[in-house]
């Protein structure tokens, strides 16, 4: 694709208006040794998208994701997550911030101590709900991701689609806003990968905006949504119903 | 904070305990093995010094008068002896009295020659100190006072005496510091260790965006736990202990029973029951809330 193309792609979601909901202008993120991570991405996502990020390893995206998480500051640029000044935010107000993101990671990331019900809780615990509430969503939840009879079970005594899916519970128990998936599928095999994809386009469908970070080709092309490609820290193409772009 | 979140955040520390238990294991025997080395040591120097205590009150002075000498200008002497802030207690001899005292001491039967009083002029005041070490500035006052002919001292038991406490007390410090050093040291690897281990899950608390008071709080109590428990158990064992070696002593080295005063476990265990807690509940508190604070920052 053309870099003017790309361009003019840009212009035309930064013309979108208010329901843009993450918004990257201009951000730069350099560490202290080697070549600049991001160089200069714009990136608008408006409400309710599904949008892939994709590229090879180096490429920019578990960046992004930490850029969107606010673990890291770009080193130049402005970040805006559902409001949220992620360069000027206070160190305090990051836990309000993360509230209002699910996330889902690769290795699944649950506490593997507690149970599927308590890991799940866990979410709802820090956002200080009731127990009443907490009674009430979690089995809900957990309904919703297939689960509902697994909620005694240990994370190794489930499969790592299942664990997936009670990552996935945990990331939607507070409804938020955005959902961020960093390459949910990358442990999972191929019936596992598909189901919790659509999951996550169920879980768009609803409302709520999704972010996938994905090497996943097949997934990408079936899934005919919003692709951003990346290669060494820039964005090279972004498609309204896009597919996986092969490096040259 | 939410009623619930409290009670929640105050049960998570104690089931953490459970859910780490070989951390938890190590950390309390660590604690406790430190504190029971401190406990021991207090308990051996406080006997220690009490039984230098006790033979400095043993240490007294003795106050002659001159000769033909008042009962009017001795009692006002004694008055002058009272108001001394080194002087513990005073006790009056009279002559009769010193002389029935010289004759039980010394001649057993012999005394049967003498019809008078050979020593007329040996009223006098014995008088105790509260401290030792105040000796030579007591008998230099008693020395200035009209009516004393003589003071009789015993300079090398109190300068013994005094020698060994200082020497107690410098050795106790040295003692209690190089502990302390080294239980914080050891306690701190064993929570940085125990902590590092669970650092995984501080990060996905604060992904999903946990405070870091939320995320801190159960580690804090369950720190202070088990500085509650390793402090707990080396005091309890202390002082199952305490009174068997004491008995043992007494009955293996009966020729010390009046040399050695020991003190009663409410003693020791007064001070050594408070200062053990707050060493393990402090060490605890310390030694979780800074290590959980090094992976806050995510």
């Amino acid at each position: 694709m053309a870099k003017s193309d790309v361009k003019g792609r840009r212009k035309k979601r930064q013309g979108a208006g208010n329901d843009e909901i993450i918004t990257l202008e201009n951000v730069s993120k350099a560490y202290a040794t080697g070549a600049p991570a991001l160089n200069g991405v714009d990136l608008h996502i408006r409400k309710g998208e599904f949008v892939f990020i994709v590229g090879d390893s180096g490429s920019g995206k578990s960046t992004m994701i930490k850029l969107l998480l606010r673990e890291l500051v770009p080193s130049e640029g402005e970040i805006n997550v559902m409001g949220y000044d992620l360069v000027r935010i206070r160190h305090r107000k990051i836990p309000k911030f993360r509230r209002n993101l699910g996330i889902v990671f690769q290795d699944f990331r649950l506490l593997k101590d507690r149970n599927v019900y308590e890991n799940v809780a866990f979410a709802q615990r820090i956002i200080q709900a009731s127990n009443k509430e907490i009674k009430r969503n979690v089995p809900s939840i957990l309904a919703t991701v297939g689960l509902a009879g697994k909620y005694k079970a240990k994370p190794r005594q489930l499969s790592g689609g299942e664990q997936q899916r009670v990552a996935i519970a945990r990331a939607l128990v507070n409804r938020p806003s955005i959902l961020l998936a960093d390459e949910p599928t990358g442990n999972l095999d191929p019936k596992n990968s598909w189901e919790i994809m659509k999951l996550l386009e169920q879980i768009n469908e609803n409302g709520t905006t999704v972010l996938v970070v994905t090497h996943n080709r097949e997934i990408v092309n079936a899934m005919q949504k919003r692709v951003v490609t990346m290669k060494k820290g820039v964005i090279v193409s972004d498609e309204e119903k896009g597919g996986y772009i092969d490096e040259d | 904070m939410k009623i619930n979140t409290f009670f929640y955040t105050i049960k998570q520390g104690f089931v953490n305990i459970f859910r780490n238990k070989w951390f938890s294991l190590a950390s309390i025997a660590t604690i406790g093995a430190c504190l029971f080395l401190f406990g021991l040591f207090y308990s051996i120097i406080m006997n220690f010094q009490n039984i230098v205590k006790t033979a400095q009150q043993g240490v007294c002075v003795t106050v002659f008068f001159d000769e033909g000498i008042s009962q009017e200008r001795i009692e006002e002497i004694g008055v002058l002896i009272d108001k001394r802030t080194e002087v513990s207690k005073k006790e009056f001899i009279s002559a009769d009295e010193a002389w029935e005292s010289f004759k039980e001491d010394y001649l057993q039967g012999y005394e049967d020659g003498f019809t008078e009083n050979p020593i007329p002029n040996s009223a006098n005041y014995v008088i105790y100190m509260n401290d030792v070490s105040m000796q030579p500035a007591l008998v230099i006052y008693l020395e200035g006072i009209e009516g004393v002919r003589e003071v009789n001292k015993s300079e090398l038991v109190a300068v013994t005496l005094t020698g060994v406490n200082a020497l107690i007390a410098y050795i106790s410090v040295g003692i209690i510091v190089i502990l302390l050093a080294v239980s914080i040291f050891l306690i701190s690897n064993t929570v940085t260790i125990g902590i590092a281990v669970r650092k995984e899950e501080i990060t996905i608390m604060k992904y999903i965006g946990a405070t870091d008071f939320f995320v801190r709080s159960p580690f804090v109590i369950e720190g202070m736990m088990i500085g509650v428990i390793g402090a707990l158990i080396p005091v309890g064992i202390i002082f199952v202990l305490y009174n068997k070696v004491i008995e043992y002593i007494m009955s293996e080295f009966s020729m010390l029973s009046k040399l050695l005063t020991f003190l009663p476990v409410e003693g020791v265990f007064n001070t050594l029951l408070p200062v053990s807690l707050i060493m393990g509940v402090g060490i605890g508190f310390l030694g979780s809330i800074t290590t959980v604070r090094k992976h806050l920052r995510v």
